[in-house]
């Protein structure tokens, strides 16, 4: 618990950066419980995994890269497309099955993505993206166009084949990319202990002679901190970083899963350690932000989310046939 | 015109593509330095650098979703894996994210990528020996590619480099006409004359989709790609004596697959064989049998056969192995069959 309680160190940053911040943490935040809500009274499409208590690192770590640099998510992603600003309406009416979704309806909650945003997707099979960022960083070194590639992914994704070969050929080519492990204790309902031989995820950066960092995941400053440098010297060429950012999955797995595997002091404790709460109490006592600017924000993100969902409601169904336009890519390549 | 063999002219498609557009980029393992396990990619890198050639560690889900990152950044990607069996390392990267993710995301994602692959059964043992088309063609989104000559691969590869989406490439090991590492000198099959063919020097495309027929006849159609087109103009030579002209259909890709040209050679001969090397059940053999008996049913004379390999993984003895796949005596066998009627 101690490696989460680090303080937050303000020096040198523009207090626009740390509003935004806070800001995209309480969009993540609100469009997951209102997603939640939603779920819980009405009949919705497919299901659902929220990050509660995990906007941190999403919002930490994109908040250091530029726009035009390249994420890929999990099944676990919302947070990570609201932080890259992926269209708030466009997400929400993906969650409704419209047409008027970000993936037309076709791809759901589990496979969001926005090519224009950078978003290359968030991917339904546990450690998938890490390989496929890393070769969007190939591609931004071939191409020598100083983006740098970050791939999010879960505790439970480090214990996958393509961890190991991904990081290994990162490192091995200095490519720029970065990959944030958000440890939040629980591969569904399995521990780190139970899983991997190290607990300390960020130790296993020394197989591969990179930089590994654990990170105090509910501090976005931290967080922010650590991707900035990861960011810099994977621009500079000296290759990738991992960052292992602890947290804590404060709600179920999916949906209205209750978690009766884990202790309820522990769900306690960590509710307690909220980022987003805890962001905020440092930005009042640091004077950084009024109560009052504090809720306006959150007045502003409730009224951004609530019309996020009268867009989608208000949206057209997706037509039965749709998918046939998206199977395969016929349009005539030069 | 000059005479190339297989893999001189895939080398071809690759280094003038690579030339044209430097969005190309070649990974896998040994394809750079050592060449390529059949030396399709001898001198690529000499002429294009590291960072257009790319020998990878032995991570094929790992260089596997690298090029489909790769896809989805602005390049254009060719994976290659040594041998077709080492393709399920990486099914993953391949059926779960190369070949869905542009229906996924509704239609952004372009995933131009090409996987090369030798296939075939060539005395290895049953992991360097299995036909894998009927896995890929079994997987929406992505297309399959099966040349049986020199020309056709020229030709549909420089197609498959300029396709928007994910292609699987299989090159049969039997028609490369090289020399696997240590393995001395070309394997070539009897029922192949000489594995060299005219090839024009420019680069042209045969588009992917476009079945050819390699020989004509109004006595049966037989259909069969790779290394079993061979086999079966070697089965139509044999039965020629006999005053049987068999038509021998290329489908050349077998997504998207040409049935019309199928169906319309079945008109004019009724009757139906279909060849392949992959194993029969719930195969190629199987879906074109099955999209020939449903297309064709007014037109057909006999039941369709079928000649494809026996369900079992590839055995190690070289009379094992010849026995588990189809033999121009087995093609011969299924067109007798399917003229017995007359």
């Amino acid at each position: 618990m101690d490696r989460i309680s680090e303080p937050f160190d303000f020096t040198g940053l523009e207090t626009e950066l740390l509003l935004e911040m806070y800001r995209r943490m309480l969009q993540a935040r609100e469009f997951e419980e209102q997603l939640y809500y939603l779920f819980l009274t009405r009949s919705m499409p497919g299901t659902m995994h929220q990050a509660t208590g995990q906007e941190a690192v999403a919002v930490g770590v994109i908040s250091a890269l530029n726009q035009d640099d390249y994420v890929t998510s999990t099944h676990r992603g919302h947070a990570h497309s609201i932080a890259k600003g992926v269209d708030l309406k466009a997400m929400m009416a993906e969650m409704f099955a419209k047409r008027a979704g970000v993936c037309k309806g076709m791809g759901g909650s589990m496979h969001l993505c926005d090519f224009s945003k950078g978003m290359l997707g968030a991917f339904g099979i546990v450690g998938a993206g890490i390989p496929i960022a890393t070769g969007a960083a190939i591609s931004a070194y071939v191409r020598d166009s100083g983006q740098v590639a970050v791939s999010f992914f879960g505790d439970g994704a480090v214990n996958a084949g393509v961890f190991h070969e991904a990081l290994n050929m990162a490192a091995l080519w200095k490519l720029p990319a970065i990959f944030v492990c958000e440890n939040n204790q629980f591969a569904l309902s399995m521990t780190i202990e139970e899983s991997s031989a190290v607990e300390n995820l960020a130790s296993r950066a020394c197989a591969y002679d990179i930089p590994g960092q654990q990170v105090d995941g509910n501090n976005v400053v931290a967080v922010y901190r650590a991707a900035k440098i990861a960011a810099e010297r994977a621009r500079a060429g000296e290759g990738p970083t991992l960052l292992e950012c602890l947290t804590y999955r404060i709600r179920g797995h999916a949906r209205f899963e209750a978690a009766h595997y884990r202790d309820t002091k522990e769900v306690e404790t960590w509710k307690q350690l909220d980022p987003i709460r805890r962001f905020g109490e440092a930005l009042l006592n640091h004077n950084l932000a009024s109560q009052a600017q504090l809720e306006h924000i959150q007045t502003t993100v409730e009224g951004e989310i609530e019309a996020a969902i009268e867009f989608a409601e208000a949206s057209p169904e997706v037509a039965a046939e749709d998918y046939l336009l998206y199977i395969t890519d016929e349009a005539s390549h030069a | 015109m000059r005479e190339l063999s297989m893999m001189e002219a895939i080398r071809e498609a690759i280094l003038q593509e690579m030339r044209n557009d430097s969005r190309v980029l070649l990974l896998g393992e040994d394809v750079g330095k050592f060449g390529g396990a059949f030396h399709v990619t001898y001198g690529l890198l000499d002429e294009f650098g590291p960072k257009r050639v790319w020998d990878t560690p032995i991570s094929e889900a790992g260089f596997m979703g690298m090029g489909v990152g790769a896809a989805l950044t602005g390049l254009r990607p060719i994976v290659e894996f040594q041998y077709a069996d080492f393709i399920f390392c990486a099914m993953d990267q391949i059926v779960n994210q190369a070949a869905k993710l542009r229906l996924m995301s509704g239609g952004q994602a372009c995933v131009p990528i090409v996987i090369r692959a030798p296939q075939g059964a060539t005395g290895r043992g049953a992991q360097h020996s299995q036909s894998v088309e009927a896995w890929f063609m079994h997987t929406p989104g992505m297309k399959v590619v099966v040349p049986s000559n020199p020309y056709d691969a020229k030709g549909l590869l420089v197609s498959a480099l300029r396709d928007n989406n994910p292609v699987l490439f299989l090159e049969h090991k039997m028609l490369y006409g090289s020399a696997s590492p240590g393995g001395g000198k070309a394997l070539v099959d009897p029922s192949i004359g000489s594995l060299g063919r005219d090839v024009p020097e420019e680069p042209y495309t045969i588009p992917l989709g476009e079945a050819d027929i390699k020989r004509a006849g109004h006595h049966v159609t037989v259909v069969a790609t790779m290394l079993m087109v061979h086999r079966s103009l070697a089965a139509a030579d044999e039965l020629l004596a006999e005053g049987i002209e068999v038509e021998v259909i290329d489908p050349r890709t077998l997504v998207p697959l040409d049935i019309d040209t199928i169906l319309a050679s079945v008109r004019r001969t009724h009757r139906a064989v279909v060849v392949s090397e992959d194993v029969g059940r719930a195969g190629v053999g199987a879906e074109l049998a099955a999209l020939i008996s449903h297309g064709g049913f007014d037109d057909l004379d006999a039941p369709v056969e079928r000649v494809c390999a026996d369900s079992t993984p590839i055995p190690f003895a070289p009379a094992a192995q010849d026995h588990a796949i189809p033999s121009r005596a087995d093609i011969v066998q299924a067109i007798r069959r399917a003229l017995s009627d007359e």
